[in-house]
């Protein structure tokens, strides 16, 4: 089987840096051409049955996208497994629900509460729970996930099970508007946001931080013989992906207008995980394309019914053995360290 | 007096894994603890690091107790350790290993040169695999990237657990040779836990004998190596005497 990230990463080698900078602005203009492509002849085919594309594009496909950029923060560079994301995503988008309709603020306003409130909420969850590993680790997140939900569907500030209604939609800016109409100005704004992210983890990777992660990963008790504070530096890796997912849900909630708790169920937390997994863990190339994908294909089969969720899981299983390591794989050294633990 | 263990007490949930040890090492001493498969030897080691959380008794590293300092502080204090099985970050190469040795750095540059060269000159085998994997090294070649890693950070202490485990006993003997250049050379200050007594025997000062989380025997290396129970227990049936 070829090594597609070898292969990119040798043509991007093989650039100048003006060559580069154009190939980057073409995609994110090509990207940002997607809204239109469903009703463009040869690219037709990309559209969606019974649901709009656009929307789809939004979410799930920008928002998961997103959040897999988050979790792979946790998850791919860190190597913390967090079962309960959602939960992120949720408290960002009640965020935005409360104080939209009970202050009347604006979502430019909201979001830095929003991201705050995340990142708090991901220090009150590490502080105990990144003192524990692994399975441990994974069983608290989970069970933070749900707590996130329940409280959501017994206090009436959250609207209970019926949730909130009546959200409003984010202000225009620079003429561009976001309203019902307009699905494609939400999908550029999320394009936006993964672009800060995409940003942003990188200028980590490289620095500092990303090194103590990766230390981390790999064995954390060196780690800390090293000199490494790994209960911090988990701990930053673990409200920077909150950061993401409490952004994403400020947003989501923005759009969708209505939420209630059962879209923040446990599935969505295991989607975006799968997500990372299938994309390539650790390598956020890889952890786009593999959200991207899944994100959009049960709506492009949505026209089989339930049985989209047999073929969806069918190709989880076929593309997890032919590539155990994701459809674009983090480096190769970095692999042969998890085969020789 | 460079570091002190006073009657130090380790758990393991329920289980008392060290039941009381004193160990002193002097200021340029080897001092090396030798016994048998969980006499308390790595766990001493790891509880001098911060690893394992001391249940009582105290740890003094120049005079100051430091059993209540985290692990990620004691490497600043200047206690560096080449943990058991080597812990080399395998995905990162020889030189990112390096680096790692002191995290919390301060001068980047020039420092870093002269630490880097300092570990190139006495392993000559690692410069030649700068830019290659850590996990790709042969045992003997990890072990002396473990080794300067924990040198990368002018350790005071440095304690190294078992470095010659599961190696070739030319490479034992070459690791071992580097051991006593390290701490006569750099002055370094060493404790070394072993299992393969004669090679720790001959190379240290002074020695501790642990036996199931106690100290049982302590003496001068090389006295150590002529006592009979000594010979009888750790050095096979005096087969170096007859």
């Amino acid at each position: 089987m070829i090594n597609l990230r070898d292969k990119g990463a040798e043509i991007w080698e093989g650039w100048n840096r003006p060559k580069r900078t154009i190939f980057v602005f073409a995609m994110i203009f090509l990207a940002g051409l997607l809204p239109f492509s469903a009703s463009w002849g040869p690219t037709s085919f990309l559209n969606t049955p019974i649901t709009s594309f656009q929307n789809v594009l939004v979410y799930p496909v920008g928002m998961f996208i997103l959040m897999a950029l988050g979790l792979n923060i946790v998850v791919g560079k860190s190597g913390l497994l967090d079962l309960g994301y959602v939960a992120f995503f949720a408290i960002g988008a009640y965020t935005q629900a409360i104080m939209s309709t009970m202050l009347d603020w604006k979502t430019w306003e909201i979001l830095p509460f929003g991201i705050m409130f995340a990142m708090i909420s991901g220090v009150m969850l590490g502080l105990p729970a990144l003192r524990l590993r692994g399975d441990y680790l994974a069983i608290i997140t989970l069970g933070f996930g749900e707590i996130v939900r329940i409280i959501a569907i017994n206090s009436t500030s959250t609207g209970g099970p019926n949730g909130i209604s009546g959200i409003p939609n984010p202000p225009s800016v620079l003429g561009i508007q976001f309203d019902l109409m307009h699905p494609e100005h939400y999908f550029w704004l999320v394009i936006a946001m993964i672009l800060l992210v995409v940003w942003m983890v990188r200028r980590f990777t490289v620095r500092r931080p990303g090194r103590a992660w990766e230390a981390i990963r790999q064995d954390e008790d060196v780690a800390a013989l090293m000199g490494v504070n790994t209960l911090v530096y988990k701990l930053w890796a673990f409200v920077i992906g909150a950061a993401v997912g409490g952004a994403a849900g400020v947003l989501y909630a923005s759009k969708v207008m209505v939420i209630s708790p059962d879209m923040f169920k446990f599935d969505v937390s295991v989607m975006i995980l799968a997500c990372v997994v299938f994309g390539g863990i650790g390598n956020i190339w890889g952890v786009m394309l593999g959200a991207g994908i899944l994100a959009y294909l049960p709506d492009r089969f949505r026209f089989l019914t339930d049985y989209r969720q047999l073929v969806f899981g069918l190709v989880l299983i076929i593309m997890m053995n032919l590539r155990p390591d994701g459809l674009l794989p983090r480096k190769k050294r970095e692999k042969i360290s998890e085969k020789s633990k | 007096m460079r570091l002190e263990i006073k009657d130090l007490r380790v758990h393991y949930g329920k289980i008392e894994a060290i039941k009381g040890i004193s160990v002193v090492v002097n200021q340029g001493e080897i001092v090396t603890l030798i016994g048998a498969n969980g006499a308390g030897k790595t766990t001493t080691l790891k509880t001098i690091s911060g690893l394992r959380k001391v249940s009582s008794g105290s740890i003094l590293f120049d005079g100051q107790d430091i059993s209540k300092v985290p692990a990620h502080e004691r490497v600043d204090l200047g206690i560096s350790q080449a943990p058991e099985g080597r812990g080399i970050f395998p995905g990162m190469t020889v030189l990112e290993n390096l680096e790692m040795g002191k995290f919390n750095r301060k001068d980047r540059k020039s420092e870093m040169k002269e630490d880097l060269d300092r570990v190139y000159h006495l392993f000559p085998r690692l410069k030649e695999r700068t830019s290659q994997a850590g996990g790709t090294l042969s045992g003997g070649e990890q072990q002396m990237l473990a080794i300067g890693r924990a040198l990368m950070a002018r350790p005071k202490v440095m304690l190294l657990d078992e470095p010659s485990m599961g190696l070739a006993p030319m490479m034992i003997a070459n690791i071992f040779q580097i051991i006593t250049t390290i701490n006569t050379e750099l002055g370094t200050t060493i404790l070394l836990v072993e299992q393969n007594a004669q090679q720790a025997l001959q190379r240290a000062h002074r020695a501790y004998v642990l036996e199931t989380g106690k100290v049982v025997k302590e003496a001068k290396a090389s006295d150590l190596l002529n006592d009979p129970d000594v010979r009888a227990a750790y050095l096979g049936t005096g087969a170096a005497g007859h």
